[in-house]
């Protein structure tokens, strides 16, 4: 699940060899066979040379290729006249007026706080309470079963479940509400979160918790203070991850609800632009920054606090 | 590590790690079981099969099996999986890491900055920025490569998907590679550099070769989830005429839109079975280098 | 005060870290388990703590058999070979946690933190978290938590073994002291006989999970009861020499040395008398280096001076045995001479089947 579990990339020394020519492979490098031990200091200059430019040129290429598709996000919300081509804006702030007037966006980002809070709650507490009792206690076949539980968690996706989650929910009477998004996210998230934060409570020595169960401590109390202070930063990446992929998620919210009254930003925005007519290119701009700055900052805030600890698929 | 810290004792444990279970048992585990049943069915969402279905046993299979629909959807998702997650995101994803390694500084902070955001916005967002950018008429590529009217989206569906996705996804394979390749030590890298080696026969020979578990990992990784990605369809909805129609498309197109959900079930089961072959692989490679690393 | 009934506890896989011990722990003692590593010293303090249950035993703590009670209810305090602090609490709340287990009112719960901080020198340091402190401030604060909350009986694992030589000793007076005057029941393991030696008012010495030897200090040191007893404790170990009684003498390692006195429990005086093979056991400390021939001496060539400060440590190579023998400063004989190391009358030890059986 976790490549580096504890990998915090930042925090290592890097590589050194500052020195090395930088070159992609595929590039400009003459290639044959190695040549004698003496040749590389021959050629060193010019192929150093050769590798810096071609690095860099690649860079600039890649930067290009990954801006430019967003640039029109940076652009259009604040054009007094979008269009679908990116321009140097004529600087508005009316444009976010349009949010206001359309009768479902405003109301959809509040969909999309209830259904990823309430996931994301479901998911940590849920989750922290079954790895803490799967770390803690030797369950028989708790191995076999948390290997069936990784194996589920990337084997059953919405993708592969649509058909089943869809007649559920309706049996259940799941349909059109916030409830039955929560609960199916949760579902599809609760694997991984228990892996990840057993991962985080397997790291915690058993001395603390032993320490207060010799003061008198009852298990509620030493899980509240003192393994989930000891475990916050897995709490918090895992909250950020359910928050994350709530918020960015479509397929189930899209089957799931039916009632623009219920449905979360990400199905709104979906049928602004696909309904017929001229797309609403203020509206379109303005509420999709809206909409995506609070994942940003969660990221940017995750990263400077923790630094990017990343998960195997923790954004997915 | 394993013993009782906190005195849980085993009822306890059962209680903590229940609700939890439960939720997974009905939203995650009994809908795979149940997919396997409805595949068997002719169930429909409205009409005479919808009140009561009829076990058909595996005439949904056998019906998928010889549909031209179906077969060119699995042709295309193996040219999906293929092209975006194999040779896009990995590659680039590796490319990048390799690029960047050892450099600090601005450079990097602004290339991994659009690379992670591009993974991080919202997907509804990403879809309409790619769709305004493919535009056929005010299209900003149609404006930068002054080829106006070139409709992208129509004419060359599936690269533009392909494309995309490694747009999208290439961030998680450049921070997998980077911390593999700083896992690389140095000195062998300078070893085979004193010993004449080009750039390509120290990947070859030094670089690959410590980091293939990681090259596995991320191949599998990202081709399951690719496999299963469903954001392309608020791009091209599979069309036009299902010409990007990859699978996932062709489960909800069928079943939730066609009604046909016995059908879908069936064509959900196959993907299931896919998933299982691809995660299968990959916990063993996580296991094999967990007992390595202990 | 604390006694345990044939204590026994069996591993999952197997191990027998105890087997069948039985104890009794005084009021108001300062009591060491002693052991080599390994030998079950912190299984029997957490089985004491309630931290592992007995495989069979029982123990008592106060009179009332607390076996089947979970460790908050036993009113004891423990202090982990680790410390065991809250990383993410500061000394104030550490120290305090076991009165906000019993839900003592805030204020109250911060005047006991900093009256007990104050005692063990720790008020500067209240606002700070462990991560902040040095090994022996930590070690400190371990300690004034286990106090804050009045215990019956303090349990120690090693609480000295994470500091420095020099800190180390500092440490030992300080708890020396410390439990002195509190007076309360203190059971402490160490695997340093020295520190047991120093510290406890009585020693178990532990070998594979049971007791060899219960004593003061001063009987472990000069009856040991066993021959693991006698080379484990000690600064330097112990001479054991194979021998043969016979002939109203011992002959031991080509000395002849007078046969034994009383036995140190009276009684089985016989058993020491006849004839048969035995270990003869006499402390380096205890015998005295001779540079001229002695028939009640081992002879052997000097093969190592160790420098111990005031005395030296000499080593003796004979045929087939080695001899310790500390001699006082400037009396050390030169390397490679021969010399005879003479034990000193009635401070030798005699052994049959590794058990104490006589003096001589
Ligand atoms: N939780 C455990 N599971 C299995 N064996 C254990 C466990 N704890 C201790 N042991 C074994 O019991 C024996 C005694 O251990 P311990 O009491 O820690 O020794 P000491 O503290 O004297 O060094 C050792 O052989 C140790 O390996
Ligand atoms: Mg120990």
């Amino acid at each position: 699940m976790s490549p580096e579990p504890a990998g915090d990339p930042d925090a290592r020394p890097g590589p050194a060899g500052g020195s090395e020519p930088r070159t992609p492979p595929g590039s400009a490098v003459p290639v044959g066979p190695a040549p004698g031990p003496r040749s590389p200091v021959r050629h060193a200059p010019v192929r150093h040379a050769l590798g810096r430019i071609s690095s860099a040129a690649f860079l600039a290429l890649v930067a290009a290729f990954f801006a430019l598709p967003m640039l029109w996000l940076a652009s259009a919300p604040f054009d007094a006249h979008p269009s679908i081509t990116v321009s140097v804006p004529e600087f508005t702030l009316a444009n976010f007026r349009a949010i206001l007037a359309n009768p479902y966006a405003a109301g959809s980002i509040v969909n999309s706080v209830i259904q990823a809070g309430g996931a994301a709650v479901l998911v940590v507490v849920l989750a922290a309470l079954a790895a803490y009792a799967l770390s803690r206690v030797r369950v028989p076949g708790r191995d076999v079963l948390l290997y069936v539980l990784l194996l589920l968690s990337s084997v059953v996706t919405g993708t592969a479940a649509m058909v089943p989650i869809f007649e559920l929910a309706t049996r259940l009477g799941l349909v059109d509400t916030h409830l039955g998004v929560i609960l199916v996210v949760s579902g599809g998230l609760l694997p991984a979160a228990i892996f990840i934060l057993k991962d985080f409570m397997d790291a915690t020595p058993t001395s603390y918790e032993e320490s207060a169960r010799v003061f008198g401590a009852s298990p509620a109390q030493i899980l509240r203070h003192i393994v989930v202070p000891l475990v916050r930063p897995g709490l918090a990446t895992v909250a950020v991850w359910a928050v994350a992929s709530v918020w960015g998620g479509f397929l189930m919210q899209y089957i799931l609800l039916r009632d623009p009254d219920k449905s979360p930003s990400a199905v709104v925005l979906f049928t602004l632009y696909t309904e017929g007519g001229q797309p609403d290119l203020p509206l379109i701009s303005t509420f999709s920054l809206l909409y995506s700055l609070p994942v940003v900052l969660m990221y940017l805030f995750v990263s400077s606090r923790y630094g990017f600890r990343f998960h195997g698929g923790i954004k997915q | 590590m394993n013993t009782d810290a906190a005195g849980l004792g085993r009822s306890r444990a059962v209680v903590f790690a229940l609700p939890a279970l439960v939720l997974i048992g009905v939203f995650l585990v009994f809908p795979a079981l149940w997919t396997i049943y409805l595949g068997l069915t002719d169930y429909r969402l409205t009409g005479l099969a919808a009140a009561d279905p009829q076990v058909v046993g595996t005439a949904n299979y056998t019906a998928a099996l010889g549909d031209e629909r179906f077969r060119s959807s699995f042709w295309l998702t193996a040219q999906y999986v293929l092209g975006s997650a194999v040779i896009g995101q990995a590659g680039l994803g590796f490319t990048l890491a390799w690029t960047l390694r050892g450099r600090r500084g601005t450079v990097r902070r602004v290339v991994e900055g659009l690379v992670l955001l591009s993974w991080i916005l919202p997907g509804s967002v990403v879809a309409f920025l790619w769709i305004a950018l493919l535009d056929r008429d005010g299209g900003t590529l149609n404006a930068l490569l002054g080829t106006p009217g070139a409709a992208w989206l129509l004419d060359h569906p599936m690269l533009s998907i392909i494309v995309f996705n490694t747009w999208r996804g290439t961030a998680f394979s450049m921070m997998l590679y980077s911390a593999a390749l700083e896992n690389v030590p140095v000195s062998h890298l300078e070893t085979a550099r004193l010993a004449g080696a080009s750039t390509l026969q120290r990947l070859r020979d030094v670089v690959l070769p410590q980091i293939r578990g990681h090259v596995l990992t991320n191949v599998l990784l990202t081709s399951l989830w690719t496999f299963n990605d469903f954001t392309p369809f608020l791009i091209t909805a599979g069309g036009p005429e299902g010409r990007s129609e990859i699978l996932p498309f062709y489960v909800y197109n069928t079943a939730l839109r066609g009604g046909q959900l016995g059908f879908g079930a069936a064509v959900s089961f196959l993907i299931l079975l896919i998933n299982l072959v691809f995660a299968l692989a990959y916990l063993r490679l996580l296991r094999n280098r967990r007992e390595v690393a202990v | 005060m604390i006694s345990v009934h044939g204590l026994t506890k069996v591993f999952p896989g197997g191990v027998r870290a105890l087997d069948s011990l039985d104890l009794e722990i005084g009021e108001g003692e300062f009591f060491a388990l002693l052991g080599p590593s390994g030998c079950g010293k912190t299984t029997l303090l957490r089985t004491i703590a309630g931290l592992e249950t007995p495989t069979s035993g029982s123990v008592v703590i106060g009179g009332t058999d607390v076996t089947a009670l979970p460790p908050g209810r036993r009113d004891v305090a423990m202090v982990f070979q680790d410390y065991a602090l809250f990383p993410h609490m500061d000394v104030t709340d550490n120290i305090s946690y076991p009165l906000r287990i019993r839900k003592v009112p805030r204020d109250r719960r911060r005047a006991r933190a900093a009256e007990v901080a104050g005692r063990l020198s720790l008020t500067e340091l209240l606002g700070r978290r462990p991560g902040q402190l040095s090994g022996g401030q930590q070690q400190r604060v371990a300690l004034a938590r286990a106090i804050a909350c009045h215990p019956r009986a303090f349990l120690f694992d090693e609480p000295l073994s994470n500091l420095d030589a020099r800190l180390r000793l500092e440490a030992r007076t300080f708890l020396k002291r410390l439990q002195d005057e509190l007076g309360v029941t203190t059971v402490f393991v160490t695997h340093d006989q020295g520190e047991a030696l120093a510290l406890a008012h009585r020693i178990a010495v532990m070998d594979a999970g049971r007791v060899a030897q219960v004593g003061t200090p001063t009987e472990v040191f000069h009856r040991p009861a066993t021959t693991f007893v006698a080379s484990f404790i000690g600064s330097t170990p112990m001479n054991l020499l194979p021998g043969r009684m016979g002939d109203g003498a011992l002959h031991v390692a080509g000395a002849v040395l007078p046969a034994p006195g009383d036995p140190p429990g009276g009684g089985d005086g016989g058993d020491g008398g006849d004839g048969g093979e035995i270990v003869y056991g006499v402390r380096p400390e205890y015998t005295d280096l001779s540079t001229t021939r002695r028939d009640d001496g081992f002879a052997g060539e000097v093969a190592v001076l160790e420098n111990l400060g005031t005395a030296t440590l000499v080593t003796l190579e004979g045929p087939g045995h080695l001899v310790q023998a500390v001699v006082p400063e400037g009396r050390e004989p030169a390397l490679g001479t021969t010399a005879w190391a003479v034990p000193r009358p009635g401070r030798a030890l005699l052994y049959r089947d590794d058990v104490l059986v006589g003096r001589a």
